[in-house]
C-alpha cells in the first residue's frame, strides 16, 4: 500500500511557490476540458519540474475530475513527477537498439558518477536520473539525453566528460 | 429490447438484448466464477477468471462472460479443459498474493490450485478493484483509487478525503475478496499519518 | 499566406511556387532528422549559414534543412543540389571546403564521400549508394527534397494533389473502393486491411442502439504516433520530415467515414515531431486544408494535437482512445470493435502514421499501381528501422517480401566486426527472433506470424553471436513488467513470474521445469489477457525457446552462457601465454583486481573483478589475451616464478 502525500518525504530544497493563477491559465488554454487533463498536466510538469499537490488540487477542482484519476495518471505515466526534479535530467536509453549495443554498461557508469538510481533525483538537485524505452534514435545506440540534448554513440568511459559540462 | 436465444452448456438461454453472458448464465443459475465483477458496478473484465469458450458464425474463442454481450444463437461453454487451466494459473498467480483468502481458497479446490505453487508475495490485494470502483460509482467519494501501473500498480487513499468519509462508510470492506481487515489496515495507515 | 479555395486554385498555386524556383539554383539540403541533430547537424547548419553570409552568397545559394533521410549510422548528411553530391558524417570544420570546392567551384571532395566496403568505389549521388539503391523509398523518399517546416515545399513536389483530386468529385465511396482496393493493411503492427475498418466506420451496422443516419453520427479519425516499440523511429521519421503527407492522408480518410474531427496523438518523447505537425497543422489551416469548406468542397475538418505523457500501453488503441478522453491510458476489454464503438463510444479510425502517409500515393497513383509492389497477400512497400549489430543502421524502405537476408546484408552492409549473424527481432515486445536459418523469409505480415513473430511497427534489430538470447527474453519481459497496465492477472502477475524464473536462469539459479513454467504462463497470457500486450507478451520467451532452446538448457543445467554475456555466468580470465604486460589493463580496472607489473603476467583477482569487461575491451587487439570464461571453472594462477616476461633484446642476440 503506499500513500500519496504532498510533501513527506521531498528532498530539502526550495519549494516552488506556485502561482494558483498561472495553473488557472494553463486549464483555460485548454478550454477547461476534462479530456484534456494529461495534456494540462503536460504543461504543469514542464513548467515546475514536478506536480505540486496543490496544483493537482486545483486542477481536480477546476476540471471537476476526481483526485484519484489525477494521481493514477501522475503516477502512471513516466512524464510526470510528485516531487520536484533536479535542474539537469537525464535521460539513458534502455531501448532494444541501445540494449544489444551496450546501454547496460553506459547506465551503470552515469549511476557511479552520480551517485543515483532511475527514478531518483540528487540531493542537490542537480540531476534526476530516468531510464526511457525507446528515443527514436537508435542507430546511434547506445543513447543519453541530458536536457533535451541527444548523446549518441555514448561509451561508458565517456559519460563523465558529458556529464561534467552540466552545472 | 429484442429476445435473444443463445445456448449455454447445452442449455437453450432466453436472454435480452445489451445482456452480458453472465448475466444470462446467472438468469437461468449457472455458475460462472467471478472476482472483479459487482451487480452495482460497471463490468471491468480484469480478472479474467469469468473466461468462457464462445461459437459464433463457425469461429470459436475465449471471452470474458462479463463484458460479452449475448447474441443470436451464440453457443457458450462456461468449463473445458482449457478453461479449468486457465481459471487454475489465475488463482494460482493470485493466491502468491493472498493465500488466505477464503473466496480464493473455495475456488482453488474446485480447480485443483495449489497456494503454493509460485513464490510468496504478500500483497494481499488482487487488483479487482471493487474498493475503487465502489467508491467511485455508487458512493461517489472517490477516496481510493489505483496509482502507477504494471508489477507496481497498487491501491491508494486520499488521506484528506477518505479521514472525512471512510469511518463512516467502510461499505467497501466486505466486497474486498482478499481479507476485510486488508482495507481497514491501509485506511487507517492513512489516518495515522 | 492567402486560403486556397478550390482544387484549380490550388494547382495554379503549385505552378506559381515552382515557377518562382529555379532547378539549377544551388542548394544545400542537410538533413535534420532527430539522429543527425544528434549528431551535429545543428552546429553544421550554423556554420552554413555563417559561411555563406560571410562569402556573400546569400541570394545565389539556398539551405534546405530537411527531415530524415535514413542512413542514420552516417549523419549529418549534406546533399548539394543540382549535382546531388552526397556527403556524410559532414562537420562544421568542412563547410567552407564544401562552400568554395563543391557549391562554387562545382568540384567532389572525395573525403566526404560514401565508399563502398566491397569494392572501395566512392560514390557520388545518395541514390547509388548500396544501402539506398536496394530500397523502394515510396513514402520517406520526399523527405530528401522538403523542408518539412515548409508547406510550400510540399506543394511544390505534388503536396495535397490527392486531396484536390479527391474534393473534385470523388465520392466517399469512390475513395473507400480504392483503398480497398490497394489491400493496404495496417502499419502499425496489426495488419488489418485498413479499406475494411474504414467501411465498417464509414457504413454504420444497423444493430448498433439508437443508430441514425450514418451522416449525422459523429465519427473520429486518430493518428496513432505513439511508437512505443523500442527500435523503432519510423513514424518519428515520417512525422519530423514530412508532417503533411500524414495530414493530407487524415483529411482523405475523414472524408471517406464522414468524420469532422480528427485527433493525432503523439509520444512526447518526440518533440520535434510534435512541433512540427503542429506548425504544418496551422500552416494547413492557413491555406484552407483543414477547417471549413476545404477546397470549396463543403467538407469541414480540424484535427487537434495530443501528447502521450510516456507509457507504452497507452499506443494500444483502446488505451490511446482512452487518454484521448482525459482518463488513464489503460486498454478496455472490449469486444466492440472501435471503427463502430471507439472514442466516446462513437466510430472511430485508427490508423498508424505509416499508413496514413500511404494514402495521398494510392489516391494518386491509384490501387493498380500500389498493388504491383509487395507480396499476393502484404501489398505496398514497409518501412523498417533496421538497428543493433548491423553496419549500415538506420531507415529502411523496401516492397513487402524483399528478405531478410537482402535487408540485412545487401542494404544493412552485414554484421560489423567479423562477428556472426544470430538472430533478428522484429515486431518489437509482441515479435519474437528470427534465426539465420530463416533468413531467406520474405518479409510480409503473414510469413513473420509464422515464423513465430510479427511485422510489428516494423522494428528490426539485428543481433550477433555476442548477443544472449535468454537474456533478450529477459530484456523484453522486465520492459512489458514495467509497462503492462496491470490490471489484468494473466498479464500483471503472468510477466511477474516469467520475469523472476527468467532473470533467474540468468544469473545461474534456472531450474529444470523451468522452461516447462515459462510455456505454461505463456499460453495463459495468450488466451486470456485483456489486451493485446499481454496476448503477445510471450512472443519474445517462446521464439527464442523455440529457435535457442540450447541457449536455455545451458543457461540451466550447466550454468553457462554460450553468448559468454551474462554477467554472473562469465568469469574474465587473462591467457598468460598472450598476456605481454602492457598495463593498460590494469590501469583501467576501476576496483584495481589486477595483479602485476612490467613484464610480469598480469592475472584477474576473482574476488574483486566486477565483470564490468573494461579490460576485455582495452587489451589490445594484437594480444588478445583477456578472454571471457562460462561454465568452467577459471585457471588456477601460474605460480610466481613464471609470471616474468623475458623480452628478446637485440644486444643478447
Amino acid at each position: 500500500m503506499r500513500l500519496v502525500h504532498s510533501s513527506e518525504n521531498e528532498p530539502i530544497c526550495e519549494k516552488a511557490a506556485m502561482d494558483t493563477d498561472r495553473i488557472d491559465q494553463i486549464i483555460d488554454n485548454h478550454q477547461g476540458e476534462a479530456s484534456s487533463l494529461i495534456q494540462v498536466l503536460l504543461e504543469i510538469q514542464s513548467e515546475h519540474r514536478w506536480l505540486p499537490r496543490e496544483a493537482l488540487e486545483r486542477v481536480s477542482e477546476k476540471l471537476k475530475v476526481p483526485l484519484t484519476r489525477i494521481l493514477h495518471i501522475a503516477t502512471f505515466y513516466k512524464a510526470f513527477s510528485l516531487v520536484p526534479k533536479g535542474r539537469h535530467e537525464i535521460h539513458v536509453c534502455m531501448g532494444t537498439a541501445c540494449h544489444v549495443r551496450g546501454a547496460s554498461r553506459v547506465l551503470d557508469a552515469v549511476q557511479d558518477l552520480t551517485g543515483i538510481r532511475p527514478g531518483e533525483t540528487d540531493l542537490d538537485l542537480k540531476f534526476s536520473l530516468e531510464t526511457v524505452n525507446c528515443l527514436g534514435c537508435c542507430a546511434l545506440g547506445p543513447v543519453m539525453a541530458i536536457d533535451g540534448k541527444t548523446h549518441g554513440k555514448m561509451a561508458p568511459d565517456e559519460t563523465a566528460d558529458v556529464l561534467k559540462n552540466y552545472d | 429490447m429484442s429476445e435473444i436465444l443463445l445456448q449455454i452448456d447445452g442449455k437453450k438461454v432466453q436472454a435480452r438484448e445489451e445482456m452480458t453472458i453472465l448475466e444470462a448464465a446467472q438468469s437461468v443459475g449457472i455458475f460462472i466464477p467471478t472476482l472483479c465483477h459487482h451487480e452495482k458496478l460497471e463490468p471491468y473484465g480484469a480478472c479474467r477468471i469469468c473466461i468462457v469458450e464462445v461459437t459464433v458464425g463457425g469461429r470459436t474463442r475465449l471471452v470474458v462472460s462479463c463484458v460479452y454481450l449475448v447474441e443470436e444463437n451464440l453457443v457458450v461453454r462456461t468449463r473445458s479443459e482449457k478453461i479449468d487451466k486457465i481459471r487454475k494459473a489465475i488463482l494460482e498467480l493470485l493466491l502468491a498474493h493472498a493465500p488466505d483468502s477464503p473466496k480464493l481458497q473455495d475456488l482453488a479446490k474446485e480447480y485443483g490450485a495449489d497456494k503454493d505453487r509460485f513464490e510468496k508475495e504478500a500483497s494481499f490485494c488482487i487488483h479487482c478493484g471493487l474498493c475503487v470502483r465502489y467508491c467511485a460509482e455508487v458512493k461517489k467519494k472517490n477516496a481510493v483509487g489505483f496509482i502507477d501501473r504494471g508489477i507496481r500498480k497498487e491501491i491508494s487513499f486520499i488521506p484528506e478525503i477518505a479521514s472525512k468519509e471512510c469511518w463512516d462508510c467502510k461499505e467497501c470492506f466486505p466486497l474486498c475478496p482478499t481479507s476485510a481487515l486488508q482495507a481497514a489496515y491501509v485506511l487507517i495507515e492513512a489516518l495515522a499519518s | 499566406m492567402s486560403r486556397i479555395n478550390s482544387p484549380a486554385e490550388l494547382e495554379q498555386f503549385r505552378k506559381g511556387i515552382l515557377s518562382k524556383r529555379d532547378p539549377n539554383k544551388p542548394c544545400i539540403a542537410l538533413c535534420s532528422g532527430s539522429a543527425c541533430l544528434a549528431s551535429g547537424s545543428d552546429q553544421v547548419a550554423a556554420s552554413l549559414e555563417e559561411e555563406i553570409e560571410k562569402q556573400g552568397l546569400s541570394d545565389q545559394v539556398e539551405i534546405r534543412r530537411t527531415g530524415c533521410h535514413g542512413f542514420c549510422e552516417r549523419g549529418p548528411i549534406t546533399i548539394i543540389h543540382p549535382e546531388e553530391t552526397s556527403y556524410f558524417q559532414v562537420e562544421p570544420e568542412d563547410v567552407p571546403e564544401i562552400i568554395s570546392q563543391t557549391v562554387k567551384g562545382k568540384q567532389v571532395i572525395e573525403r566526404l564521400l560514401y565508399v563502398d566496403p566491397s569494392t572501395n568505389e566512392k560514390i557520388i549521388h545518395e541514390s547509388e549508394i548500396p544501402f539506398y539503391k536496394n530500397q523502394e523509398r515510396l513514402v520517406l523518399g520526399s523527405n530528401v527534397s522538403i523542408d518539412p517546416k515548409s508547406i510550400d515545399d510540399y506543394v511544390a513536389i505534388g503536396g495535397y494533389s490527392a486531396l484536390a483530386k479527391v474534393l473534385s468529385g470523388m465520392t466517399s465511396e469512390q475513395v473507400l473502393e480504392e483503398v480497398k482496393k490497394s489491400n493496404l493493411r495496417g502499419r502499425g503492427g496489426g495488419g488489418f486491411p485498413t479499406g475494411i475498418k474504414w467501411q465498417g466506420a464509414a457504413a454504420l451496422p444497423s444493430h448498433v442502439e439508437g443508430s441514425r443516419n450514418a451522416s449525422g453520427e459523429t465519427k473520429y479519425v486518430i493518428v496513432n504516433a505513439d511508437e512505443g516499440d523500442p527500435g523503432a523511429y519510423m513514424n518519428r521519421s515520417t512525422l519530423e520530415g514530412n508532417p503533411h503527407s500524414v495530414l493530407e492522408g487524415l483529411i482523405i480518410g475523414a472524408f471517406a467515414i464522414g468524420a469532422q474531427e480528427g485527433y493525432i496523438y503523439v509520444r512526447q518523447e518526440y518533440p520535434l515531431a510534435v512541433e512540427n505537425v503542429d506548425i504544418a497543422i496551422k500552416q494547413a489551416e492557413e491555406y484552407g486544408f483543414l477547417g471549413g469548406n476545404i477546397l470549396g468542397s463543403g467538407f469541414d475538418f480540424n484535427v487537434q494535437v495530443h501528447q502521450g505523457a510516456g507509457a507504452f500501453v497507452s499506443g494500444e488503441s483502446t488505451a490511446l482512445m482512452t487518454a484521448l478522453e482525459g482518463k488513464v491510458g489503460e486498454p478496455r476489454p472490449k469486444y466492440i470493435r472501435s471503427n463502430v464503438k471507439g472514442l466516446w463510444g462513437r466510430p472511430s479510425v485508427l490508423n498508424n502514421v505509416e499508413t496514413w502517409a500511404n494514402v495521398p500515393l494510392i489516391i494518386n497513383k491509384g490501387a493498380d499501381w500500389f498493388t504491383q509492389f509487395g507480396t499476393e497477400r502484404s501489398k505496398g512497400t514497409k518501412i523498417f528501422s533496421l538497428v543493433g549489430k548491423v553496419t549500415n543502421t538506420g531507415l529502411v524502405e523496401v516492397p513487402m517480401g524483399t528478405t531478410l537476408r537482402d535487408i540485412i546484408y545487401k542494404i544493412g552492409g552485414g554484421i560489423p566486426g567479423g562477428k556472426r549473424f544470430k538472430a533478428v527481432q522484429t515486431g518489437g515486445p509482441s515479435g519474437g527472433c528470427i534465426p539465420e536459418e530463416l533468413l531467406d523469409l520474405q518479409v510480409d505480415f503473414d510469413e513473420l506470424t509464422r515464423a513465430g513473430s510479427m511485422m510489428g511497427s516494423g522494428g528490426m534489430i539485428v543481433m550477433d553471436e555476442d548477443t544472449c538470447m535468454v537474456d533478450v527474453a529477459r530484456y523484453f519481459i522486465d520492459f512489458l513488467t514495467d509497462e503492462s497496465c496491470g490490471k489484468c492477472v494473466p498479464c500483471r502477475e503472468g510477466l511477474r513470474q516469467m520475469h523472476k524464473i527468467l532473470t533467474n536462469i540468468t544469473v545461474g539459479k534456472g531450474r529444470e521445469g523451468d522452461i516447462e513454467l515459462l510455456e505454461e504462463l505463456s499460453e495463459v497470457a495468450i488466451d486470456a489477457s485483456l489486451c493485446a500486450l499481454g496476448r503477445t507478451a510471450p512472443n519474445p520467451v517462446l521464439s527464442t525457446i523455440r529457435y535457442f532452446r540450447d541457449e536455455y538448457e545451458a543457461h540451466i543445467k550447466e550454468k553457462r552462457c554460450p553468448a559468454l554475456s551474462c554477467k554472473e555466468l562469465i568469469s574474465y580470465y587473462i591467457d598468460p601465454t598472450k598476456c605481454q604486460a602492457c598495463m593498460i589493463c590494469l590501469r583501467k580496472c576501476p576496483v584495481e583486481a589486477i595483479d602485476g607489473a612490467k613484464s610480469k603476467i598480469h592475472i584477474i583477482d576473482q574476488e574483486k573483478c566486477t565483470k564490468c569487461g573494461t579490460c576485455f575491451e582495452v587489451c589490445p587487439s594484437r594480444f588478445g589475451a583477456v578472454i571471457k570464461i562460462s561454465g568452467e571453472p577459471v585457471p588456477s594462477p601460474i605460480p610466481e616464478d613464471a609470471r616474468t616476461i623475458v623480452r628478446k633484446s637485440k644486444k643478447n642476440e
